[in-house]
């Protein structure tokens, strides 16, 4: 049986998982950062919470490069729009152009995308796209493959009005439990809050996140742990 | 690599036309939709499920929309293509509304336009993956009919889609008749709803009922049904055939 790294020529997937919150005053976004070619992890910083405008932003899942195209032509869209309203885009428009692009080339593309964002009108809004095309106006919404971990966790946590702090700690911690779970995810988690006052990235690397059942504190080597000089040998 | 030159890849970008589409799947769906006829008019019931697979992904979309003044659609199927429906709909019903002429399209003409939409796009091999139903009342005449992704349409005093036509149908063949009040009508439609609940995989405890009469359209708040588990067979099943199921 030969040991493969992995299809190295398979699409590149986003397993992921993205999460998009709304908070009282704006919204939330967060993702994982890992790509991969079937086994092989082939960026493992990836940043898939991808600017649209000032305002809104995409959190990208599925195929990459679906995703990737999708925002770009999204952008340009987008960038137009603004030029001919004289203001920014509300989150309503970019998401429905997301759909137009979604819906319209469902037989073709395989990317579930969540848009987030404030405009001045509805303040802050997350549009849930899953395949397909449908959108979906929630409170919050989980995508990607690492989501499925989390289902049972927001049933039981979520609330609505929660304080910008509890919201990004909410979304820190859902992505790190997913990660924990799905091979699909991994590496650092990345938010980015908008809200009036504009857009905050944060950037939480994998060894600052929280231990989960069966995980242990990371060490520099064994030789900083096990009782110095010449340890007992083992015997039976 | 093939690159498609810019112009006709704009075209394609905004919507599908110049490739050749096959037959799709859907992605996230609704279950059943059941509907009456009663004294004064139609209710038609549906849960707020959208189901991926076998997740129950979503539990709060509405598959009960009003079309102009006269009537509801309820859909089952894949939610993004209902929504496209909806758009085709509100435009149907803006340039009825644009001849201002007094007259506005009742239930019978959208049932129809609707079969139009569905049966032409079955033909081109790229259907709507959606069941129908439409229902309303115009000039006191109630109307309560059903179309499906390949186009196949009928009305009757009472119909269903999907599950509904398995389970809630015989339920209705029993106990419908003319005349029903509005409150008989409900607690109908609610017994439905129960088994469907017991018995569809894909039904969610939430569901809205809407009233369509002469008078207008009501389309319910989400609410919850009750559920009965507290039966002597319920708590020991296999006594009396101990290993059995």
């Amino acid at each position: 049986m030969d040991v493969s790294s992995g299809d190295l020529d398979a699409p590149h997937s986003m397993g992921t998982t993205i999460i998009g919150v709304t908070y009282d005053g704006g919204v939330v976004l967060g993702a994982d950062s890992r790509t991969s070619t079937g086994m092989y992890v082939a960026n493992r910083a990836s940043d898939k919470i991808t600017q649209l405008t000032d305002n809104v932003y995409v959190c990208r899942s599925g195929s990459a490069a679906d995703s990737q195209i999708v925002s770009d032509y999204v952008r340009f869209y987008l960038h137009q729009h603004t030029i001919q309203l004289g203001q920014p885009s509300t989150v309503k428009v970019a998401a429905n152009l997301v759909r137009l692009v979604a819906y319209g080339n469902k037989n073709m593309l395989q990317t579930g995308l969540i848009v987030g964002g404030w405009d001045k009108y509805e303040g802050g809004k997350i549009y849930g796209i899953p395949l397909g095309g449908t959108v979906l106006d929630l409170p919050f919404t989980i995508g990607g493959s690492g989501s499925s971990y989390l289902y049972g966790f927001f049933d039981q946590v979520w609330k609505e009005g929660m304080t910008r702090e509890e919201a990004e700690q909410l979304v820190v911690k859902a992505v790190s439990l997913a990660i924990a779970r799905d091979g699909a995810s991994g590496g650092v988690v990345r938010t980015v809050t908008i809200n009036k006052d504009g857009v905050s990235r944060k950037f939480y690397p994998g060894d600052t996140l929280p231990l989960w059942h069966e995980e242990i504190e990371a060490q520099n080597s064994l030789l900083d742990i096990v009782a110095a000089a010449s340890p007992e040998p083992m015997i039976t | 690599m093939n690159f498609a030159d810019s112009a006709s890849a704009m075209k394609n970008l905004l919507g599908s036309e110049g490739d050749s589409q096959r037959t799709l799947y859907p992605y996230v769906t609704g279950t059943s939709v059941v509907a009456i006829k009663y004294k004064d008019g139609i209710l038609i019931a549906a849960d707020m499920g959208g189901s991926y697979g076998s997740t129950l992904r979503y539990k709060t979309v509405e598959r009960l929309k009003p079309v102009g003044k006269h009537s509801v659609i309820g859909a089952s199927g894949e939610i993004s293509d209902f929504q496209e429906i909806m758009r085709y709909l509100d435009e149907l019903i803006l340039y009825d509304n644009m001849w201002d002429d007094g007259n506005s399209l009742g239930p019978k003409e959208v049932h129809n336009y609707l079969t139009r939409v569905m049966y032409n796009r079955r033909n081109k091999f790229n259907p709507l993956w959606n069941s129908l139903v439409l229902g309303g009342v115009k000039n006191g005449q109630k109307y309560l009919g059903t179309v499906s992704m390949i186009g196949v349409q009928y009305e009757d005093s009472h119909v269903a889609t999907g599950f509904g036509n398995h389970l809630a149908r015989p339920i209705l063949r029993d106990e419908w008749h003319e005349n029903l009040t509005y409150e008989e009508g409900v607690k109908l439609l609610e017994k439905c709803m129960r088994v469907l609940l017991y018995r569809d995989r894909s039904a969610v405890n939430k569901l809205q009922i809407a009233k369509i009469t002469e008078e207008g359209f009501t389309i319910s708040q989400p609410y919850s049904l009750k559920t009965f588990w507290d039966f002597a067979a319920f708590k020991n099943p296999t006594v009396g055939a101990e290993g059995s199921w």
